[in-house]
């Protein structure tokens, strides 16, 4: 039985305490976009810049469970700076972490999670190449909050189709 | 506050921790711990004597019904016709045979009446009058009719308390076609005054249509007293099996509104060139209904009218009364909870905000304990908004929880609020 110390690491509890790039950017020129989790009602706002290929800023609004308000932290400092090819590979292996595998998932935000636990055998994910936030690697022992740690990564990933679109 | 919890001379009482004994999930440990169930409202667990009636049913009787000549097609008719006047007595129908409509659940029964009598009756422009604290099913299939045929919502509000802001309630209803309300919140716990808003809703010439999913199970029903049209409610959240609900309707109602579904059951003739519909209630029930859940149902209204729901109903008070003081000596302004502050006025279910800790993060500490309570929007987004909150925590009683399972939760809660601090 998972306990919930897998849950609460004290990097996520320090990240839901203190949330870092808590905002939004002026937007435009930065893309907006609301991804909601229909199973509690949260949201959350991800406001991105890319310049040249470069995710120059990011910021995150909106409110959530410590899971999806610390997910959301550490995703916006893991990649603030990275080029938007890294952002997107760091997308997939987090969602590898969290047993969702692409082929099986409908691309947006606020998508269904739910077939987490159907999900293939886990690839090989590189847990190292995530740094901090292998601290969530806990949260795929509770199914049900899977979706709240997804949750700003879909809405990243549409930011960055968005922005891509532009 | 004291004198709240003293049941009057006369009302019957109820040991809570022995009625548990008869409800097998409840002996269940949770990481080590003895459960505690306090998510009623969503689902209630079943007494013993449910689950062996429809385990004796299927064992011995189980045939289809309305078809078979044969012995048990008979008794399987009879005993699922049974359940049908059972359930129509607990809620004091004048004709329990034909006023009551098996359906899958109170949301399949709302929706009947938005479909059947809703199609019939409302048009571009008829307004439709709900109240700020319904339930999912009772707006969306308001919306989809909206949608389909033009019709016009307008809203009761609520206020600071939860409680109906009645003021204009005539200038509201004026021209209304339909009142749809709930007669208990199944987030505040508010309970509507019903009677007193039927009666203005049919002075104005509209129809009433009552959810009472939270009421029928933990309070005396009359659907007489009441005085509302149709009345909609589900098994599974009182001590009966999921798969079924009951739509009550008056008869002279039901008895000119076209069918819902189409097919077996619901037809007196079909012709290559059409068909006639049976009798109600079977004009509404097309194809193999719930019948072991019927039999399941009954058994648990069987159970409810032994325990007695004056003594529900005042057991829950009582409770309700214990946990507020509870809550409020533990936490005092660390915690709000939402609907009226007195435990007359509302049933026992209790949302509330713990701080600022998130309803998830409660409910998963909580769950650490053994406490099963809900966290989220309880399909009642409008009324969500109206409270400025995305989500609240849940806890919600029926006749088998007692004043330790609220020491438990306040425990569980306190050990929520260090853990996030
Ligand atoms: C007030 C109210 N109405 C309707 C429903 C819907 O009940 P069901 O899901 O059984 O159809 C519920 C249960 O969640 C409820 O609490």
């Amino acid at each position: 039985m998972p306990g919930l110390e897998d849950l609460y690491r004290e990097i996520i509890l320090d990240h839901y305490r203190s949330p870092r790039n808590r905002g939004e950017l002026e937007s435009p020129p930065a893309v907006r976009v609301e991804g909601f989790n229909p199973l509690c009602g949260d949201e959350i706002v991800v406001t991105l810049d890319v310049v040249d290929g470069v995710v120059a800023d990011i910021k995150i609004a909106g409110t959530g469970c410590s899971i999806s308000q610390s997910s959301a932290s550490l995703m916006s400092a893991a990649v603030k700076g990275k080029s938007v090819e890294e952002a997107r590979a760091l997308i997939a292996t987090f969602k590898g972490m969290m047993s969702i595998h692409e082929a099986t998932l409908p691309s947006g935000a606020g998508t269904g999670d739910g077939a987490a636990s159907e999900a293939p055998e886990p690839q090989a994910i590189d847990i190292d190449a995530l740094g901090e936030l292998a601290a969530l690697q806990g949260v795929v022992k509770f199914p049900v909050r899977i979706k709240c740690a997804t949750l700003s990564w879909n809405t990243l990933a549409q930011c960055l189709d968005e922005s891509a679109a532009v | 506050m004291a004198e709240l919890n003293t049941p009057a001379a006369g009302v019957p009482v109820l040991d809570a921790a022995t009625l548990a004994k008869d409800f097998p999930l409840l002996s269940r440990e949770i990481h080590g711990r003895p459960i505690t169930y306090l998510d009623s409202a969503a689902s209630s667990q079943r007494p013993t004597a449910v689950l062996d009636a429809m385990r004796e049913y299927d064992e011995t009787t189980h045939a289809n019904v309305h078809r078979g000549v044969y012995t048990i097609a008979e008794e399987a008719t009879r005993r699922f016709e049974a359940a049908r006047t059972s359930v129509g007595r607990f809620i004091g129908a004048p004709d329990p045979g034909r006023e009551v409509v098996f359906t899958k659940n109170a949301t399949e029964a709302l929706n009947l009446v938005a479909h059947t009598w809703g199609r019939t009756h409302l048009g571009q422009g008829d307004v439709v009058v709900l109240t700020e604290m319904e339930h999912h099913a009772n707006i969306v299939p308001w919306h989809m009719l909206a949608a389909e045929v033009g019709i016009v919502l307008r809203w009761i509000p609520i206020d600071d308390t939860g409680r109906l802001v009645l003021d204009d309630l005539d200038g509201i209803l004026d021209g209304a076609k339909l009142l749809g309300l709930t007669c208990m919140s199944n987030v505040l716990g508010t309970l509507n005054p019903v009677a007193d808003l039927a009666e203005a809703a049919h002075r104005a010439g509209a129809v009433v249509l009552a959810d009472a999913c939270q009421s029928v199970p933990h309070l005396p029903t009359d659907v007489t007293e009441l005085g509302v049209d149709f009345l909609a409610f589900s098994a599974h959240k009182m001590l009966g099996p999921t798969g079924i609900g009951v739509l009550w309707g008056r008869e002279e109602l039901l008895a000119e509104m076209p069918p819902f579904l189409g097919g077996g059951e619901m037809i007196l003739d079909v012709r290559k060139d059409g068909f006639t519909p049976n009798d109600i209630p079977w004009r509404f029930e097309a194809g193999t209904p719930p019948i072991t859940e019927a039999i399941g149902l009954g058994a648990a209204v069987d159970y409810l009218e032994a325990v007695g729901m004056d003594a529900v109903r005042a057991h829950e008070i009582a409770l309700t009364a214990y946990a507020l003081e509870a809550l409020d000596a533990r936490f005092g302004d660390g915690i709000r909870i939402f609907g009226p502050a007195e435990p007359e006025a509302r049933g026992g279910v209790l949302s509330f905000a713990l701080g600022d800790v998130h309803p998830h993060d409660i409910s998963q500490i909580l769950d650490e304990y053994g406490v099963c309570v809900r966290a989220g929007h309880h399909c009642a987004k409008p009324l969500m908004r109206r409270l400025g909150v995305n989500a609240t925590a849940r806890a919600s009683f029926a006749l088998y929880n007692d004043e330790h399972d609220v020491d438990t939760l306040v425990v569980a809660l306190d050990a929520a609020r260090k853990f996030f601090a």
